[in-house]
């Protein structure tokens, strides 16, 4: 079995299930730019930018396959790591501007554009 | 009477020392062993320091006059040490203290720049240096009593200044080369300047102070041109090399700036010494206090022109139209001035304006070949010219800051104002030449010698006609404020009624309560020991300053004479003896003394008309002349100085301060406006242009994000799309 594996390894070229990998990249992205775009509840606007953020960490480690090195897995932790902080931040503050408002809805802070 | 020996004066005093329009300079020697010199200047220096150390440490006493008197009357005591082991006929010598500026780049002249911190000794300089020195401690001890409203800070700077002063005028006077001669012209300016402004509270002291500093810079750019130019031509600044180098002609090469040099020498000098057309700076600079004005604006920092010129007289002799540029501005100046003076109402104003039509005096006698009677003007003026100070000063202080001298009278038998009235009159007598005074040979010598020459005439008789002027307006002054009937208002100075409760009455017994200024009785603040002390001192040396004038009027060599001969100025130490009648058949020596004499007593006599028996008479006159239309100009112009100040005012500060306001508004509309604005404006209209796309709905920038997202992948998508469709 191990056998096996380490025989077919090198059979596998470089750019092999990378388009796989990269469709479905921009298919998680497209889900979550729309999720986005069409809902007004903030906790799920910020899962459809995780969404969108765990898509472009699919690209780069479909690009580092292609490139045959470990660089595009070592971004990956990185992401994912700032993702944890930056996630912890984020749902700090929609908590805080809930209780604000007593409501979840994006609409609700309209007037925080420039003048 | 007096004529027959007045015809005599000065008879030989030129013959005894032969032919002096080639005598030879002597080379100065060095001398070792007289660096002990050195401490004249450090000394002032100490005490400068100690004053800052003491203003440091808050001392409210009077340690900082103490520290200074010390280190002034120490350093008097070291110059008296210094002319009496040299006497009054030594040649120069050079006394090297420490290197300054030593360079070289190759042999030969022109190849290297030396000027160190060595003193060129000789008897012009021993000359200045006795009075200097000699009068700037006895002006401390007057200053210790007279600035004593001010203890604490103010009187550590006061004197800080004296100081600092003192030792820039020693570097001044002794120096051996133009470099440091310069640095302390520079420094006398900086001293008079920070003493100027010593009210600094007082916007018109402040402003006296800026006028006198820019006035001296404009004459200060001419002499750092001259002192380069000398370089170019003669390939050193040092004194020693200089004077044999004027006498070699081989030496100067140089083309027509060589002849620019003494009138570039002069322009500094005219600044420094308040002449025309430099001159507005001296009757403002009274603003400072009156120890000052004695001594930096009228015995000693002002006559540093005069010691300039007579220093650099074997430049002067080569340049004979230098030397009638001299003449004739110290002339135009004398008069001038005098007309001012006797116009004014201040008494240091009056006082201001006699000094500059002296000063004027000093440069008639330069320029028309005597600087032995300038040098002897200067010296018998340092000392009647500060005395007459000191006694306005002395007056003012007593009358709570009162300098009008319409509003003084009959100060004579004021209590406590006896001495400062007698020595008053001495000064204003010296002043106005009576005869047999020290004022009255000095003079004489001057006009003696512009009268011996037929194109100096003119000068002559234009100094006669200022000299009845001067005893005019002298006396004017005397018979006003310490003549006549008593009466006195006192002046609005809150300092010199402090001053009462402090000590001024209870030393005088008159009663703690008298000085009570709310009660609305004033009693005038008698000056005590320390002031009495010094225009007594002063008179004195007044008086004995004519000793010199009795022994050139007898013929024999005279100390002054000596002086003058003995140093740098040897070329024009003596005075011409001409016969020949000059006017009512009478020869140069006779006219001058007639003239002169009658110009004195006469003007003397005026004053006592109008401004003692019939007081009311010269009102009488003044509102005639201003009532009739065609005499008008002539009180209002001399009571507003010609116009002078108005006249600068239109000529350069005007079209600067138009030129500058236009160049203001360029800056500010174009520069500012157009450029530096203009940029930093666009990125704010660009931001502008796109503000309304932030709503602040989130949607609404993710869509646009989306959207631009999408028109860059269609982009790229059409490139590479298109570039395949190439390949």
């Amino acid at each position: 079995m191990m056998h096996l594996l380490a025989d077919a390894a090198p059979a596998m070229a470089p750019t092999q299930g990378v388009t796989i990998a990269l469709v479905l990249s921009a298919a998680l992205f497209t889900v979550g730019l729309i999720g986005f775009l069409v809902r007004r509840n903030m906790i799920l606007m910020f899962l459809c930018t995780e969404l969108m953020l765990q898509a472009a960490g699919i690209a780069f480690i479909a690009f580092g396959r292609m490139r045959m090195d470990t660089s595009g897995q070592v971004f990956v932790i990185f992401i994912l790591t700032v993702a944890a902080a930056e996630a912890a931040l984020a749902l700090g503050l929609v908590v805080l501007l809930y209780r604000r408002r007593e409501t979840l809805s994006a609409e609700a802070w309209q007037e925080l554009h420039e003048q | 009477m007096m004529l027959p020996s007045l015809m005599l004066a000065l008879n030989d005093a030129a013959a005894g020392h032969g032919s002096l329009a080639d005598a030879v300079i002597p080379k100065a020697v060095a001398a070792p062993e007289l660096r002990w010199a050195g401490w004249i200047l450090l000394l002032p220096a100490i005490s400068a320091v100690l004053c800052t150390l003491l203003a440091v440490l808050r001392t409210k006493s009077k340690l900082p006059a103490l520290v200074t008197v010390l280190s002034l009357g120490t350093c008097f005591a070291m110059v008296l040490k210094l002319y009496l082991s040299r006497g009054p006929d030594a040649g120069p010598v050079v006394v090297h203290l420490w290197d300054w500026m030593n360079f070289s780049w190759g042999g030969g002249p022109w190849k290297s720049f030396q000027a160190d911190i060595s003193l060129y000794i000789d008897s012009l300089t021993m000359l200045w240096m006795l009075f200097v020195t000699g009068l700037g401690t006895l002006i401390a001890v007057y200053a210790s009593e007279y600035m004593e409203g001010e203890r604490g800070a103010g009187y550590c700077r006061f004197f800080f200044g004296v100081s600092i002063f003192l030792l820039a005028m020693s570097a001044l006077v002794m120096a051996d080369n133009l470099l440091l001669l310069y640095l302390g012209w520079e420094g006398v300016g900086l001293a008079s300047y920070l003493l100027i402004g010593f009210y600094y509270q007082k916007p018109a002291a402040v402003a006296a102070g800026k006028k006198a500093f820019i006035m001296n810079r404009i004459g200060d750019l001419g002499l750092a041109i001259g002192i380069w130019l000398i370089w170019v031509n003669y390939g050193s600044i040092e004194f020693n090399t200089l004077f044999q180098a004027f006498g070699d002609a081989a030496r100067g090469v140089g083309g027509w700036d060589r002849s620019l040099i003494p009138f570039c020498l002069m322009l500094g000098a005219f600044g420094k010494s308040a002449q025309l057309p430099l001159f507005t700076w001296l009757p403002d600079a009274m603003e400072g206090p009156t120890p000052v004005s004695a001594l930096i604006h009228a015995a000693t920092m002002v006559t540093a022109g005069v010691y300039l010129i007579a220093r650099m007289q074997p430049l002067f002799t080569l340049h004979p139209d230098a030397m009638a540029t001299v003449a004739w501005v110290g002339a135009l100046t004398a008069l001038l001035s005098a007309t001012i003076g006797m116009a004014q109402y201040d008494i240091k104003r009056v006082f201001a304006y006699s000094t500059v039509s002296q000063l004027g005096y000093m440069f008639m006698g330069l320029g028309v070949g005597t600087a032995f009677g300038a040098a002897y003007h200067v010296f018998t003026h340092a000392f009647f010219k500060a005395l007459l100070f000191l006694t306005a000063g002395a007056v003012m202080h007593g009358f709570a800051g009162q300098l009008d001298l319409r509003r003084l009278s009959g100060l004579r038998k004021v209590p406590g104002f006896a001495i400062v009235s007698w020595t008053m009159l001495v000064g204003c007598l010296w002043l106005s030449a009576f005869p047999y005074t020290a004022g009255f040979f000095s003079k004489d010598l001057i006009l003696v010698q512009a009268m011996s020459q037929p194109r100096f005439q003119v000068l002559g008789w234009i100094g006669l006609i200022t000299a009845a002027m001067t005893a005019y307006y002298t006396f004017r002054v005397w018979f006003r404020v310490c003549a006549g009937p008593v009466s006195y208002v006192p002046g609005e100075d809150a300092h010199a009624h402090d001053d009462h409760g402090d000590h001024g009455h209870d030393d005088h017994g008159h009663g703690a309560k008298a000085h009570d200024a709310h009660a609305g009785e004033f009693h005038p603040h008698a000056p005590r020991f320390a002031i009495n002390g010094v225009l007594l001192l002063i008179c004195l040396g007044a008086i004995l300053a004519g000793i010199p004038g009795i022994q050139a009027l007898r013929g024999q060599h005279n100390w002054v004479q000596e002086m003058v001969y003995h140093s740098s100025a040897v070329r024009a130490s003596g005075v011409d003896h001409v016969t020949t009648p000059v006017a009512f058949g009478l020869d140069p020596h006779g006219v001058v003394s007639v003239f002169g004499i009658s110009a004195a007593i006469g003007g003397i006599l005026i004053a006592l008309w109008l401004h003692l028996l019939d007081r009311r008479m010269a009102d009488r006159i003044r509102t005639a002349l201003l009532s009739n239309g065609l005499t008008r100009w002539l009180p209002t112009s001399m009571e507003n100085k010609w116009y002078f100040d108005e006249i600068y005012h239109a000529l350069f500060r005007l079209p600067m301060w138009i030129t500058s306001h236009l160049l203001h508004f360029f800056d500010r509309h174009f520069i500012d406006g157009l450029l530096v604005n203009g940029i930093g404006r666009v990125p704010v209209m660009v931001g502008r242009l796109f503000q309304p796309l932030y709503n602040g709905a989130l949607q609404g920038y993710a869509t646009s994000m989306a959207g631009g997202l999408i028109l860059v992948l269609a982009w790229v998508a059409w490139r590479w799309l298109g570039a395949g469709g190439v390949s």
